[in-house]
């Protein structure tokens, strides 16, 4: 690494001890061939302002042309009538009309509304339930301890849309394996012949169906983050509230659950986030179907922008999630601030 | 199994062993349903009399040979991996994958380069506008794709200034990326970099050296595990990503394996199920394996972040 001259010679100011001497000529060597003073130019980086900026530099750049613009881009476009291939000379503002019309007028609007609370609520108490559960107990496991947690984290780390896929053909009504367990079943017992639901072709089991896949996904992102939350607690606390005659549940109500606060708040905050928000699980399993039934705001406003064109009045219902989104965030950097103080 | 104390074998077996197994099931389910659908005949997938649960064609010639001694590779081909070679064979599905490899290095490399840099300066140096910057690092980390695809897809059809199109290039996805790999690189290597004691970075300084130099040869090997699964991670990521991909790339030459297996192995009413099941399958394999390797490391990660 010492081809850069950090600094040409050793009659610099600080307190250093001196260089091998042929480091040090090669050094004025590379310094002299550039025609600048490196040791200005250099000194000047020593100073955390200017090397704080300058390593700032490339992650600022990202953030601000590639978030911040395009945010404030979409907000523009939001207020405007623009549509796919219609050149922006021929755009025109069209004030808050875009978020009336959705609120007011557009029967899906609100169906996706309600759909996306739905959604976010119960995947997140029934993930939060489940994952301490199966935290709990794979802080008993002994044997086989890496390979259960893998095939555990299976489900979160491989590609969304792929998994679905598989469920998409699970859910399927003819000739998949969830309707034949249950022709099977209801044969064995005696009860006749039973066609099985349609998973996905009726509102509200297509709504379900989309929530069971997301508990599915996420699980395992719980589970692992409750297990680091779990392996933090001082296991002297566990042997205090048995010597006080806790029992099981007591134990878990009054030593676990507060052991692993800090985490819950961190992993249900961010789950919110992504369950809100959520677009692919949709997409897959019912592009918001049927009859538009099953929307979240990222498939509607998809469906809207991309599919019917209408760039403006789609991020619009994109920009909807937004105080949602905001609310979460601002707790979560309040909660953040005000635990590191 | 940790014996806790007053517990025996029938209780254990309630509260321990047949919970853990179902949720065992539960997880992986859908992979050994994947791998049977993609080794059976497309007629034997919709026929509704054959257990569904068994690839009845597939294990019978498996016996059959394994009875006879005698391996026939044609036969293995037709009756098992039918699926498998179409894909392999008469799809895009290496073009994918080389695709997908491609944008998530690239996309990877770019993010953690300014991921390390925007790290150490939020970890180690004081100067005014550093908390805001940390705060402001931390709201975009949590900033879905989905607020921001519309307007993005838009800039990126047209590149204010430059009037490019990087729709339909992997360019276009290498610029997009880096917006959720960024912050999610710069916040889990700013935790990192934090467990790294100063007082070896300011010896190496009294000792004469620069900060940069102190940066580069004392923090960054040191902080090199960290580094190395935060690049784990921003590759999976980028792997896994599917909504600017699914807007961005309209041929199918140029789609990423997420995209090009939901896109174009559904040709409208039909589903090529074997195949998609396979490319599932496929597309799955190389993520799970790296995982699998760094579990310790995926844990230290979301907890180094949540302490960060």
């Amino acid at each position: 690494m010492g081809e850069v001259p950090e600094h040409a010679t050793e009659a610099v100011a600080q307190p250093r001890l001196p260089m091998a001497a042929e480091e040090s000529d090669a050094r004025r060597l590379v310094a002299s061939r550039s025609g600048w003073r490196p040791r200005a130019a250099l000194d000047l980086l020593e100073r955390p302002v200017v090397l704080g900026y300058l390593l700032m530099l490339p992650a600022a750049f990202i953030i601000f042309s590639f978030i911040a613009y395009p945010f404030a881009w979409g907000v523009w476009m939001s207020v405007t009538n623009k549509e796919v291939g219609m050149p922006w000379s021929r755009v025109s503002f069209v004030g808050l009309r875009n978020y009336f019309y959705l609120w007011t007028k557009d029967g899906v609007f609100w169906n996706t509304v309600w759909n996306s609370f739905v959604y976010t609520g119960i995947a997140t108490v029934v993930k939060w339930v489940l994952g301490i559960w199966l935290a709990v107990l794979l802080n008993r496991v002994v044997r086989f301890q890496r390979i259960i947690r893998a095939a555990i984290l299976l489900p979160w780390i491989i590609p969304t849309v792929l998994s679905t896929i598989a469920f998409l053909w699970i859910f399927d009504p003819d000739f998949s394996v969830i309707n034949w367990t249950l022709r099977r079943f209801y044969t064995w017992m005696g009860w006749g012949y039973v066609k099985g639901p349609l998973w996905l072709a009726d509102p509200t089991l297509a709504l379900m169906s989309v929530t069971f896949v997301n508990i599915w996904r996420g699980i395992p992102f719980y589970a692992i983050a409750f297990l680091a939350g779990l392996q933090t607690i001082d296991p002297d606390l566990y042997e205090a509230a048995a010597i006080d005659g806790a029992r099981g549940w007591q134990r878990f109500w009054h030593v676990t659950l507060p052991g692993i606060k800090p985490i819950t708040v961190v992993v249900i905050v961010f789950s919110i986030i992504v369950t809100f928000s959520d677009f692919q699980i949709v997409y897959v399993l019912t592009r918001g179907g049927p009859a538009n039934s099953t929307h979240l705001f990222a498939t509607y406003a998809y469906q809207v922008a991309m599919m019917g064109a209408r760039l403006g009045l789609g991020a619009a219902i994109s920009l909807f999630m937004f105080p949602v989104l905001a609310l979460v965030i601002i707790f979560q950097v309040v909660y953040l601030r005000k635990d590191q103080r | 199994m940790r014996k806790q104390v007053g517990e025996g074998f029938g209780k254990r077996l309630v509260v321990f062993h047949l919970p853990l197994f179902f949720f065992i099931v539960f997880t992986l389910f859908p992979f050994y349903w994947m791998f049977v659908t993609s080794i059976k005949s497309t007629h034997e997938t919709y026929n509704r009399n054959v257990n569904p649960y068994i690839p009845v064609a597939c294990t019978t010639e498996i016996a059959e040979q394994l009875r006879a001694l005698r391996l026939n590779g044609p036969a293995l081909m037709e009756n098992c991996l039918y699926h498998w070679r179409y894909l392999l064979r008469d799809t895009l599905f290496i073009r994918w994958l080389q695709n997908t490899l491609f944008i998530a290095i690239v996309s990877t490399v770019v993010s953690l380069f300014a991921g390390i840099t925007a790290a150490y300066a939020l970890a180690r140096l004081r100067f005014r506008g550093v908390d805001t910057f940390g705060i402001l690092i931390f709201i975009t980390y949590l900033v879905p794709p989905t607020l921001l695809f519309i307007p993005l897809s838009d800039l990126i059809g047209d590149m204010p200034l430059l009037h490019w199109s990087l729709l339909n290039s992997p360019w276009g996805l290498i610029v997009a990326y880096p917006t959720f790999l960024v912050p999610f690189c710069t916040w889990l290597l700013t935790g990192y970099f934090r467990t790294i004691p100063k007082e070896l970075e300011e010896a190496a300084m009294i000792d004469g050296a620069t900060r940069i130099q102190a940066m580069l040869r004392i923090i960054l090997p040191l902080a090199l595990p960290g580094v190395v699964s935060a690049g784990i991670f921003a590759f999976t990521l980028s792997a896994n990503e599917f909504l600017y991909a699914l807007i961005f790339i309209s041929d199918a030459a140029n789609k990423t394996v997420p995209v090009g297996v939901v896109s174009e192995l559904i040709k409208g009413d039909v589903f090529y199920w074997g195949e998609l099941m396979a490319g599932a399958l496929l597309g799955s394999i190389p993520v799970a394996l790296i995982y699998s390797f760094f579990v310790e490391h995926y844990v230290a990660g979301i907890t180094g972040a949540v302490k960060g």
